[in-house]
């Protein structure tokens, strides 16, 4: 099989408020900054473009008709998965790899700071017939049942603290972290609970962003930079509906590490040099670091997953520093392993989710 | 056919039958306030005072109306602010007795695109806005209103508030 | 006709699979994708296990009532501890489904891929009209309190007037699909109308009446898609996917002359390119134009470079499109007359030609033999369209 390549990466934003600017404006912004750093013209040089977005997001229905503008898409292919921005970069690497494109661009970005209430978006994401109509007081209510499930693998409040702990901290270092700071384990174990075991340091706020990324095929990446990093494994899954998914653990991070390490030929994700892994919750990134394969109680209390630890999991700050840029979600994780890899590290995994209600994640493996 | 001889598996309903069965009523609450960004704020704003802004891109000449801080054709920011005129030719044009909600109108409404000055016939993209015309129904529908020259009706300066309503509707001259 | 000479990999029809397309069904979305995707899998002769990939198509989240669409209709699609996702170009989903479906195949990654298209119109209140109002650029169009088809009634009327077109030469489409579509046992609006019927009903937005157009339902569609070993060993009559191509033009649809779909032009071209069609008005034998509004599909056939600019209704006049015709267009019934649950309609049509080149169309089956067929869907504001080229 050939392969695929990020080439490169631009954003703009990730603030928690960008009144100053429409969201079609920052968009044209960090495509501006993709482009420069691949030194093509969008107009000339790029096959298929790739926008990852909901319509409610959004607050436009089909929110596909403003995708290609912004990023030099019209009257070119462009189209919307509607799903985060990792499954984007699947969907682009496949163009790429079934001979239709060449150079291939996705985009996501995020304006949660347009929605009056986003809480009331995501529980409209839950099955309308038996879900909503738990008509429960607060979203994070699965997050709480998801997190306790896990509690019962030994892991303490005192764990999920030092994710937090951590994350703020690396954000310090990544001009992208609005909500990087220091802070001590009691500063963190004094806060009231939002949902048991949850308290509002452990989960991410929100944060306007856009991001755009040129993927392209081995030959085409070869000639654009000297640095181009290699997508080795990929791959995304949805576990079942809320009823029938396995709580307290990650399946669809589970399947999607498992098809991807498989097709990146690396027989235990210990042989990469890190991991870019959802935190939107605190717990969650222990859960999901479970779920590609490692011992994660182990290694966090043995602080194997600091920043100069054997395998730092989010060294530039996660969700938790840098806040959720909704589906954008998955090319923050994924920007932060690429700035990660250009500094000069061997290799990295990246894993990303959809968030509360949905049991949706993917995964890449990136190599210099 | 013969691939389609499976067992029916779905029901239609007919809309009695439908209103017979449970139902779950859910009204999202989905409210946003959409930052107009640059390129349309200050299109607000020119509308406040009776005028139409467009953005130039001096690149390829294109001028953008609604304004765009960016043109997509040559992917480059547009150059500068120009005010366009307020007159301009229709380009289409039609009658609605609907509602947005589909309810029966009494009187039609008139809707259409105005391709804005300056501007030629041969030009297959143009600064342009989609707004009410005001002219009868039978203006529409023998299409003699296509192809005219308008010119915008403004509301009063002190009921101007910077939005697309400012504009009354489109007017032949 | 050339071989098709830039990709290696090519991707076999194995199945497909419908429900009935009506104005209400008691199913809940789920339920409809599940009736589908099962009938495909049978027709395929496949257990959803064999299934690598699902790819899911469905038009706005706000007719089905639920955010982030597809993953609620991933359960009901298949989409259970697999690859799964949504694509979405608006109206054009339907085509894009398969579409996306190709390049899962193509791109080696999956060996067996579901598609599946679903939407449920009927339990929008007030009406499924007033979901459209988001539609529009929420600062500079929705204050004027557009409906949806304002835009459609804008840009016939703007074909009409460039052409010279009658409504009676448009209403003709109407006649034909609704006539079609008595063949189709999935159709929802099957019939012999007249011209003056159509001319007689309704007027909802000039020059649009109610026969001019397609109506809302429920439904769903689906079919499996495989590589070339895969197709080869469950089937002696192969229908291959040749050709695919999609645009989109740009947001600012009042700033376009509407009498001329160039995206669909573009987005034509480069399936052609793929399926090494030079003429393509000599070459292709029967083809699915998208037809939510009868001038539609005369605009989509013009697109598609199978008529010349302004000469689809004349073409149409002499029964070039008829079932017995030199072009057979719709041979389904088309949305007109099979009905519209919006990504669904896209994907029958898709079936409709994999039917035709199977030779398992039934009474649908067109007259002259058939090599290669062209599929195509249309949406967003005036804006997208997907294209898919099939052989036998
Ligand atoms: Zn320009």
């Amino acid at each position: 099989m050939h392969k695929v390549a990020i080439v490169a990466m631009g954003w703009y934003g990730f603030r928690p408020l960008t009144p100053e600017v429409s969201f079609r404006e920052m968009v044209f912004e960090a495509a501006t900054r993709a482009y420069a750093m691949a030194d093509i013209d969008p107009r000339k040089d790029v096959d298929t473009f790739i926008s990852c977005q909901e319509d409610f997001w959004e607050g436009i229905s089909i929110a596909d008709e403003f995708a290609p503008d912004p990023i030099g898409g019209s009257m070119r292919p462009t189209m919307t998965v509607s799903g985060d921005g990792i499954q984007g970069i699947v969907h682009g690497a496949m163009q790429i790899l079934s001979g239709i494109s060449k150079i291939t661009v996705v985009e996501s970005h995020s304006k949660p700071s347009d929605i009056e209430k986003i809480h009331k978006i995501v529980e409209f994401g839950m099955d309308p017939i038996y879900v909503r109509t738990v008509k429960s007081p607060n979203v994070h209510f699965l997050a709480g049942l998801d997190a306790s499930k896990f509690m019962k693998k030994g892991y303490t409040r005192e764990d999920f603290a030092e994710v937090v702990r951590k994350n703020k901290v690396n954000g310090l270092s990544s001009p992208r972290s609005s909500y990087a700071s220091k802070l001590s384990l009691e500063d963190i174990l004094s806060q009231d609970y939002v949902v048991y075991p949850l308290s509002k340091l452990d989960i991410a706020e929100y944060v306007d962003g856009s991001i755009v990324s040129v993927l392209a095929s081995e030959e085409v990446a070869r000639k654009l930079t000297d640095t181009p990093i290699w997508i080795d494994g990929m791959y995304f899954s949805s576990d079942s509906t809320l009823e029938l998914s396995y709580l307290g653990e990650a399946e669809y991070l589970t399947i999607s590490s498992r098809e991807a390490l498989k097709m990146a030929k690396v027989d235990s994700p210990t042989k990469l040099k890190g991991g870019f892994i959802d935190d939107r919750y605190s717990y969650k990134e222990l859960e999901h670091v479970e779920s590609i394969g490692l011992n994660a109680r182990e290694m966090l209390r043995e602080g194997e997953l600091e920043k100069d630890g054997d395998f730092p999991v989010n060294p530039l700050g996660g969700h938790l520093a840098k806040g959720i840029p909704l589906e954008a979600s998955g090319l923050s994780l994924t920007l932060d392993g690429f700035e990660y890899l250009l500094s000069g590290k061997e290799s990295a995994i990246v894993a990303s989710w959809r968030g509360i209600p949905t049991f949706t994640g993917g995964v890449l493996v990136m190599r210099r | 056919m013969e691939i389609h001889e499976e067992k029916r598996l779905e029901h239609p309903l007919s809309k009695e039958e439908l209103d017979k069965r449970p139902k779950i009523e859910y009204k999202p609450y989905a409210k946003y306030s959409y930052s107009a960004g640059q390129a349309i704020t200050k299109f607000l704003e020119g509308l406040k005072e009776g005028k139409i802004y467009g953005r130039k891109c001096r690149k390829c000449g294109r001028v953008y109306v609604p304004p765009r801080m960016y043109c997509e054709d040559c992917f480059r920011p547009t150059d500068e602010w120009i005010e366009v005129k307020d007159e301009g030719i229709v380009m289409t044009a039609v009658a609605s007795f609907i509602s947005w909600t589909r309810e029966r109108l009494e009187s039609p409404e008139i809707v259409g695109v105005i391709r804005l000055f300056p501007s030629s016939d041969r030009d297959f993209v143009y600064p342009a806005l989609f707004h009410r015309i005001c002219c009868s129904y039978e203006e529409v529908k023998d299409m003699s209103i296509m192809g005219r020259k308008v010119k915008a009706i403004w509301k009063s300066k002190e009921k101007r508030e910077g939005s697309i309503n400012d504009i009354d509707c489109f007017k032949v001259i | 006709m050339r071989p098709n000479i830039y990709y290696s990999k090519r991707v076999g029809i194995l199945g497909s699979g419908l429900t009935l397309f009506r104005s209400k069904m008691l199913e809940t979305p789920q339920e409809l994708a599940f009736i589908a995707a099962r009938r495909a899998l049978d027709e395929a002769g496949l257990e959803l296990k064999d299934i690598d990939c699902v790819v899911i198509g469905s038009a706005p989240d706000a007719f089905d009532g639920v955010h982030m669409k597809g993953e609620y209709l991933a359960h009901g699609s298949g989409g259970i501890r697999k690859m799964v996702s949504r694509v979405y170009v608006g109206g054009a989903t339907g085509v894009m489904v398969p579409i996306s479906g190709w390049y899962h195949v193509a791109s080696g990654l999956c060996e067996k891929v579901l598609v599946v298209a679903e939407e449920k119109m009927s339990g929008d209140l007030p009406h499924p009209q007033a979901i459209f109002r988001y539609i529009w650029d929420p600062i500079t169009e929705k204050p004027l309190n557009p409906n949806l088809i304002w835009i459609f009634a804008m840009e016939m009327h703007r074909y009409m007037k460039k052409y010279g077109i009658k409504k009676e030469d448009i209403a003709l489409v109407s006649v034909k699909n609704k006539r079609n579509a008595i063949n189709n046992p999935y159709a929802q609006l099957p019939g012999q109308i007249t011209v003056d019927d159509v001319m007689n009903s309704e007027v909802l937005v000039w020059p649009v009446q109610r026969l001019d157009i397609s109506p809302t339902s429920d439904g769903a569609a689906a079919m499996v898609l495989a590589s070339e070993d895969v197709t080869r060993r469950y089937t002696d009559t192969p229908v291959w996917i040749e050709g695919v191509g999609w645009t989109l033009d740009n947001t600012s649809w009042p700033g376009r002359d509407l009498f001329y779909p160039r995206y669909l032009e573009n987005a034509a071209k480069m399936a052609y390119r793929m399926a090494g069609i030079e003429r393509p008005n000599k070459e292709i034998d029967v083809v699915e134009p998208y037809d939510p509004f009868d001038y539609k599909e005369l605009h989509h056939l013009e697109g598609l470079q199978i008529a010349g600019r302004g000469q689809a209704p004349f073409l149409l006049k002499e029964g070039f499109f008829d079932l017995d015709g030199d072009i057979p267009s719709s041979p389904s019934g088309g949305l007109l007359g099979v009905g519209n649950p919006i990504a669904a309609a896209g994907l029958m049509k898709t079936i409709s030609i994999y039917w035709q080149l199977k030779g398992i169309a039934g009474k649908m089956q067109v007259k002259r033999p058939v090599k290669t067929g062209v599929a195509q869907a249309w949406g967003d504001l005036m804006q997208a369209s997907t294209v898919i080229v099939m052989r036998n």
